[in-house]
């Protein structure tokens, strides 16, 4: 490219020093007495600044201005728009501006709506935002800088890995990062508050709405990720126990923790330091996420080629902003008012034990995602722990957050049931009984499949009870929670039975061969080459039928992309019955014959419904205690009971 | 629990429910780390300390160049994984892995048997050209061999 281009990097680059000058006077203004005001007008002039140079790095990409060393090593002129865009991201320097850009529109957001705790408070929120702020954009301009030049700058760039030029990928980091962004909101809120030292039902109320967004957000976002896991790695699973996939799952533990608990403190005012500290730590985990992402100290599947001297600039990072947060809470805590007392069997006191199991989860996974690092610091010896490990550990307290999770709703706050409610309790058992049986009668060989189905059955039944003979409209919190939990329960059953129902076969076949599986037959038509827009690939055509009758056509491909070259396997996938049939091809070996691994996954879409559900859920939920009505007259939108089997 | 505590007490027993729960997990899930965590060996490491037979462990190194046969039954790969001094032949029945190279790393789970060779569940895939399994680069350090 002979044009001279614009030197719009190099804007890009002076609006990340101004916005770093920005979240300093916005970390330090609200501790002065007379500068606390400043704090909100450094905040949005951060936002605005880091969309600048964000939208000066897309500008680069989009152009394929080839002397900015990011754009040469991450994009092509041939790649498609959307993926120029999206490979913005799709590399550790733009994925960092990303985390900070989210962060940065965050602080803009909360420095234009109205503060529901004052003006004062607001400003020591952002003072604990800027500091997040300042510390990654230090990280982007020392460490990650992602509008470096290159001289003399190459014609063509080295185009994008293109597992990565992929919907369901590009789209991931983005809600993820929302979903992070959020937990640290509420961890500047807490941290805030307990400098405040005072934290009230107000304060819950204020807070709650940013946990339930950062909930949805990384309850969507960890779901895209299994999601592109599933269909585009090939492997038929969607979950593997990477250290990358529990670096995201942990402060989703933490963040459903909080959002019940948050719930405790607005209702009761009961648990405030515990709340505090939740937010605290799901603040922490998703710094340690980062790290964990960033740095590549975990041999992992996910692991792409990084630079190790970038983990400690960020474990730094991590050490210093929880470290000091903790330190403040250990500090402070002791002098928040205790908070009010509650009876063991109250709602309260079913989110309390629901909690409890959370952290026991998080607890679990904390120390087999860490125990490689451990041993090998300790004894050198390299270890790598799996499902072996998480599945057997982490499925029998599941189990028990779904019995939990069908009680809990049905439970009254501030006092122990009355002796008539286990009568309630009769749907959800029958429906525990029945999916069991249905379970073990479709073929569920081990006890955890069953009890699996047994409790997806009951979450499903009990998510709906709260509704069953009451007149009254449910508030939007009570319909967010049961939309939730409902989804919990479809996911858990999808998740059971797409694994423990599965069938799959391992052939190689001439064209024209069949085999049969899980009383399917498939048959190998043809072979042959298709080409798509920077690649070109072998695709197989595998027609399914049953009883002779067709049931579907699949067309797994081995494709070969040109820039940069590599290889990769498309999965044939085509839904039936709520589940897919899913079929792998191997690579071409000169012999004639073709490998092709075919799984039937019942069920498995049930576990996106869920997932969507779920955030759908905490999206309604932070519509709060509000009664749901058409504007102008107060018609209820439920208005009969949801039909359920007899009592 | 009778009743209702009184807030000094409950706030007590809440601390001590959660240093259980945080504490008590992680002490129950520490011998199943052990239990079910793989160990990784380079074809060396197995010369000189054999796993346990029928222990799940991870194999790394390099696929030595020109040893990577298809037996009969057109699913069973056959190949040799070299750390520049030591080899072990290995066999793996599945699809392949898209980077899956002779000469590149890879890093296989699954058992060693009697006869010293190594039947692997599973072959590492890298998402990256540019990625080579940590283990992978350690255990090759030693002995002089490129390690990107």
């Amino acid at each position: 490219m002979t044009a001279v281009l614009p030197p719009i990097p190099e804007l890009g680059h002076l609006a990340l020093w101004l916005a770093l000058a920005a979240a300093l006077v916005q970390a330090v203004a609200p501790w002065h007495a007379r500068l606390g005001q400043a704090a909100a007008p450094a905040a949005a002039a951060q936002g605005l600044l880091v969309l600048g140079a964000f939208v000066a790095l897309g500008w680069a990409f989009l152009v394929s201005d080839f002397s900015v060393e990011l754009v040469t090593a991450n994009s092509h002129t041939m790649k498609p728009t959307l993926y120029k865009l999206t490979g913005i991201w799709a590399n550790h320097e733009g994925s960092m501006l990303l985390w900070v850009l989210i962060l940065a529109l965050a602080g803009l957001l909360v420095a234009l709506m109205p503060a529901p705790l004052g003006p004062a408070f607001r400003a020591r929120a952002l003072g604990v935002a800027g500091m997040v702020s300042a510390g990654f954009l230090a990280f982007l301009l020392l460490a990650s800088n992602p509008f470096t030049r290159i001289e003399p700058a190459p014609t063509e760039g080295r185009g994008l890995n293109p597992l990565l030029q992929d919907p369901g990928l590009a789209f991931h980091p983005p809600t993820l990062y929302v979903g992070y962004v959020g937990l640290v909101v509420a961890f500047a809120l807490a941290v805030a508050a307990l400098l405040e030292g005072r934290v009230s039902s107000d304060w819950a109320r204020a807070t709650r709405p940013w946990v339930a967004g950062a909930w949805a957000f990384l309850t969507l976002g960890i779901a895209l990720g299994a999601w592109w896991a599933y269909y585009e790695l090939g492997w038929g699973g969607w979950w593997f126990w990477d250290p990358v996939e529990n670096a995201a799952l942990m402060p989703w533990l933490v963040a459903t923790a909080l959002l019940h608990s948050i719930r405790v403190l607005e209702t009761r005012g009961a648990l405030p330091n515990w709340t505090l500290m939740l937010a605290i730590l799901g603040f922490a985990l998703s710094m340690l996420g980062t790290f964990i992402v960033r740095s590549g100290v975990l041999s992992s599947v996910h692991a792409f080629a990084v630079d190790p001297t970038r983990g400690l600039f960020l474990l730094v990072l991590l050490a210093g902003l929880t470290g000091g947060a903790f330190l403040v809470w250990a500090l402070k805590a002791p002098r928040i008012a205790e908070g009010a007392r509650f009876a063991a069997f109250s709602r309260e006191g079913s989110l309390v034990l629901n909690n409890l199991l959370l952290l026991a989860l998080l607890s679990i996974v904390l120390v087999g995602t860490l125990y490689p690092l451990a041993l090998e610091g300790v004894s050198g010896r390299q270890i790598s722990v799996g499902p072996p490990y998480f599945n057997a550990t982490t499925l029998p307290i599941v189990l028990g957050l779904a019995v939990l999770m069908g009680v809990g709703p049905l439970l009254a706050w501030k006092r122990n049931p009355r002796p008539g409610f286990v009568r309630r309790l009769w749907p959800p058992l029958a429906a525990a009984l029945a999916f069991g049986l249905i379970g073990l009668a479709l073929g569920l060989k081990t006890v955890l499949a069953v009890l699996g189905f047994a409790a997806a059955g009951w979450l499903i039944v009990a998510s709906l009870l709260p509704f069953v003979g009451r007149r009254r409209v449910p508030t939007f919190l009570a319909l967010g929670t049961a939309i939730a939990h409902l989804g919990a329960g479809l996911a858990l059953l999808g998740a059971t039975a797409s694994g423990a129902l599965q069938r799959e076969a391992l052939v190689s076949l001439r064209v024209g061969d069949g085999f049969a599986v899980g009383g399917l037959e498939v048959r190998l038509y043809d072979v042959g080459p298709v080409a798509g827009p920077n690649w070109t690939a072998l695709e197989a055509t595998l027609h399914v039928s049953r009883d002779g009758r067709p049931v579907a056509t699949l067309t797994p491909q081995s494709r070969t992309y040109t820039t940069p070259p590599m290889e990769t396997t498309e999965a044939g996938i085509v839904g039936w019955r709520g589940g897919d049939l899913y079929a792998a091809l191997g690579k071409p070996d000169g012999s004639g014959r073709w490998q092709i691994h075919f799984w039937i996954k019942p069920l498995v879409h049930l576990l996106w419904v869920g997932a969507v559900l779920m955030a759908t859920g905490a999206a309604v939920a932070a519509g709060g205690r509000a009664r749901m009505a058409w504007p102008g007259r107060a018609r209820p939108l439920v208005s009969r009971p949801v039909p359920v089997p007899a009592e | 629990m009778a009743g209702k505590l009184a807030p000094r007490h409950q706030r007590l027993v809440l601390a001590g429910s959660a240093a259980f729960a945080l504490v008590g997990a992680g002490l129950l899930a520490l011998p199943a780390l052990e239990d079910k965590g793989t160990f990784f060996y380079a074809p060396s490491d197995l010369v000189r300390k054999r796993p346990p037979a029928g222990e799940r462990i991870r194999l790394g190194g390099l696929v030595k160049p020109g040893s990577v046969f298809r037996q009969d039954d057109g699913l069973t790969l056959a190949f040799v994984v070299t750390d520049g001094s030591q080899e072990t032949h290995v066999r793996y029945t599945g699809l392949v892995p898209d980077l899956f190279r002779e000469g590149q790393g890879v890093v296989a789970t699954g058992r060693l048997l009697p006869d010293g060779r190594f039947q692997a569940e599973e072959l590492l895939a890298k998402h990256d050209e540019n990625y080579m399994p940590p283990e992978v680069a350690k255990s090759l350090r030693p002995t002089g061999s490129p390690a990107s």
